[in-house]
């Protein structure tokens, strides 16, 4: 069991009262997961994220991460977060911004040019890193801001709708790059999405969430293989998968339409 | 180059203001001169005419204004003048070997140079000092912002007699060190606001990316915070190289100073010679205007070097 939660709650104190954020949210995710949270804006999905990665406070409930609480395994550096925008430093080079947390965390000379070369390659922005972020496409910051998550070899790797401003195009590839670099690293992944279709492709486990309180109202195991063309889209398993997520996403949503 | 266009036309139209405001500033003094020349001027006496309008005068007596052209003692010199009276005291001197002499604008400028530069290096030291410890605690910035505003509030021409008379009853006996003081005085104010704005411009994001990281506040600020405020710093370097020119010579202008360009601007106006004015007045904005050029250059190498070339 790589992140735990039991009985997870977080409300914010607003002008306008209380908002439960989160509210008994229970999960257990194993080493090695691809685990998806889905649902619509204010379900908590995000929250949830924040609250694993330590930049959010739960109110109550436990959270553990490898064994520790989530400040502990912040400041272990147990994790890598990609944020919705790549968030580079525009004064830094591509292979200055992947250098960033390796000199956060005094690696070694050698080893930090040896680590932005090798995940430079990893997520094929090979030859850019002399280059600056606006010489980029988005997508091709996003792998760069991905490939700054790989950098200092975290073993779980936090995601919040990373693909969330990029056209569709774009996003399937960057989805099957990602697939086949969690199969070549083998690291346990949160990832957060609106996206059914980019869910159910990813995941091993799909979280449904449904917002007023956010909690969780569903948890899908998925049936389908670790080898995932893009075209298993169109395989009944698959589009069965998603029929389940959207029925969950309905039923959380009971109040409206 | 499509720059120079619009500035040009202003420069044009400012200069047209200009020469169009000599006749009539300089009418008075004109018929004055035809007066004692033997020529016959209306009105003839020289009271009634210090009564009466200058256009009026100009209309009367239209063939006395091309006069207020050439006046030796001007009111208001023409730009060409102004020109002549720069060149004599910079260029011609210095061809002279002569640059360093006391009635060089050279000399002037060089004494008023030292002191801006003076009070820059001090005045930026103590902006960025303080908006550091603005930006780094909430206890500085508490205590320190209200007297930083409200040190901009007190008139500098009331201060600066104060400061050199103060430094005077310490024993500095050196010119530039109050000189240099009132300079920082105006100078640190923009440099403080800029890097307060620049050392907070980053983004929430920006800030927890580093959080994940688990990053030291020192690593924060180094890695993040400083980098961010570069562009925020170069435009108020910009105005506070300006403003400590100012602040140079108001300095200059109290207590009897006998060099720099603030000295001459008083002189002149003590000795009634207002090309002296002018000429120094000029200086001093050519001077500005240099100072501001070397740090925008400055500005355009650095962030072009920090990944700006859009």
């Amino acid at each position: 069991m790589v992140i735990q939660t039991k009985g997870l709650s977080l409300t914010f104190q607003t002008n306008d009262g209380p908002v439960h954020a989160l509210q008994d949210v229970t999960l257990n995710i194993n080493k090695g997961d691809f685990v998806s949270f889905i649902g619509p804006s204010g379900c908590g999905k995000t929250t949830l994220l924040r609250c694993i990665a330590a930049l959010e406070t739960p109110t109550s409930g436990g959270l553990s991460i490898n064994g520790r609480s989530a400040e502990d395994a912040r400041r272990a550096r147990a994790y890598g977060y990609v944020f919705q925008a790549a968030g580079l430093y525009p004064w830094r080079t591509i292979a200055g911004n992947i250098k960033l947390p390796l000199e956060i965390m005094r690696f070694s000379k050698s080893d930090k040019k040896e680590r932005v070369a090798k995940v430079l390659k990893l997520v094929d922005l090979d030859g850019f890193g002399n280059k600056f972020p606006w010489q980029l496409s988005g997508g091709m910051q996003q792998r760069a801001s991905i490939a700054r998550a790989l950098a200092f070899d975290a073993d779980i790797l936090l995601m919040d709708e990373p693909f969330g401003a990029l056209d569709e195009i774009v996003r399937d590839r960057l989805n099957e790059e990602l697939l086949a670099l969690w199969a070549r690293t083998g690291k346990t992944i949160g990832f957060v999405t609106h996206s059914i279709p980019e869910a159910v492709y990813l995941s091993t486990r799909i979280v449904v969430m449904s917002p007023r309180p956010g909690r969780i109202t569903d948890v899908i195991e998925s049936p389908l293989p670790k080898e995932r063309p893009l075209d298993i889209r169109d395989s009944p398993e698959f589009i069965e998968i998603a029929q389940r997520v959207r029925e969950g996403l309905r039923a959380g949503h009971g109040d409206v339409r | 180059m499509r720059s120079v266009l619009p500035v040009l036309t202003v420069l044009i139209a400012l200069i047209a203001v200009w020469i169009s405001a000599v006749a009539p500033m300089n009418i008075r003094q004109s018929l004055d001169i035809a007066e004692r020349a033997g020529v016959s001027v209306v009105p003839e006496s020289a009271r009634v005419r210090s009564e009466t309008s200058r256009f009026y005068l100009m209309y009367r007596n239209p063939d006395e204004i091309l006069r207020g052209y050439a006046l030796d003692r001007p009111r208001l010199p023409t730009p060409k003048q102004v020109g002549q009276e720069l060149w004599k005291t910079t260029g011609e001197m210095a061809l002279k070997g002569r640059a360093f002499s006391k009635r060089s604008l050279i000399f002037h400028g060089w004494i008023t140079l030292q002191s801006t530069l003076f009070g820059f290096a001090l005045g930026t030291a103590i902006g960025i000092l303080g908006a550091v410890a603005i930006v780094c605690s909430r206890t500085a910035e508490m205590s320190l912002m209200p007297w930083a505003i409200i040190s901009q509030t007190i008139p500098i021409v009331a201060l600066a007699p104060m400061i050199i008379v103060l430094t005077g009853q310490l024993g500095i006996e050196e010119r530039a060190v109050p000189k240099a003081i009132i300079s920082a005085y105006l100078c640190f104010f923009p440099v403080l606001v800029g890097m307060v704005k620049g050392l907070r411009a980053p983004a929430r994001e920006d800030l927890e990316l580093l959080k994940t990281y688990n990053a030291s506040g020192f690593a924060t600020f180094w890695k993040l915070r400083l980098p961010a405020s570069v562009p925020f710093l170069f435009t108020s370097l910009k105005v506070g190289i300006a403003a400590a020119l100012v602040g140079t010579i108001v300095g200059e202008l109290p207590t009897g100073a006998i060099s720099g360009l603030g000295a001459r601007i008083l002189i002149g106006d003590q000795f009634g010679t207002p090309l002296a004015i002018w000429s120094a007045l000029f200086a001093a904005a050519i001077l500005a205007g240099a100072l501001v050029t070397i740090l925008t250059v400055l500005q355009k190498v650095t962030l072009k070097r920090m990944g700006g070339a859009r």
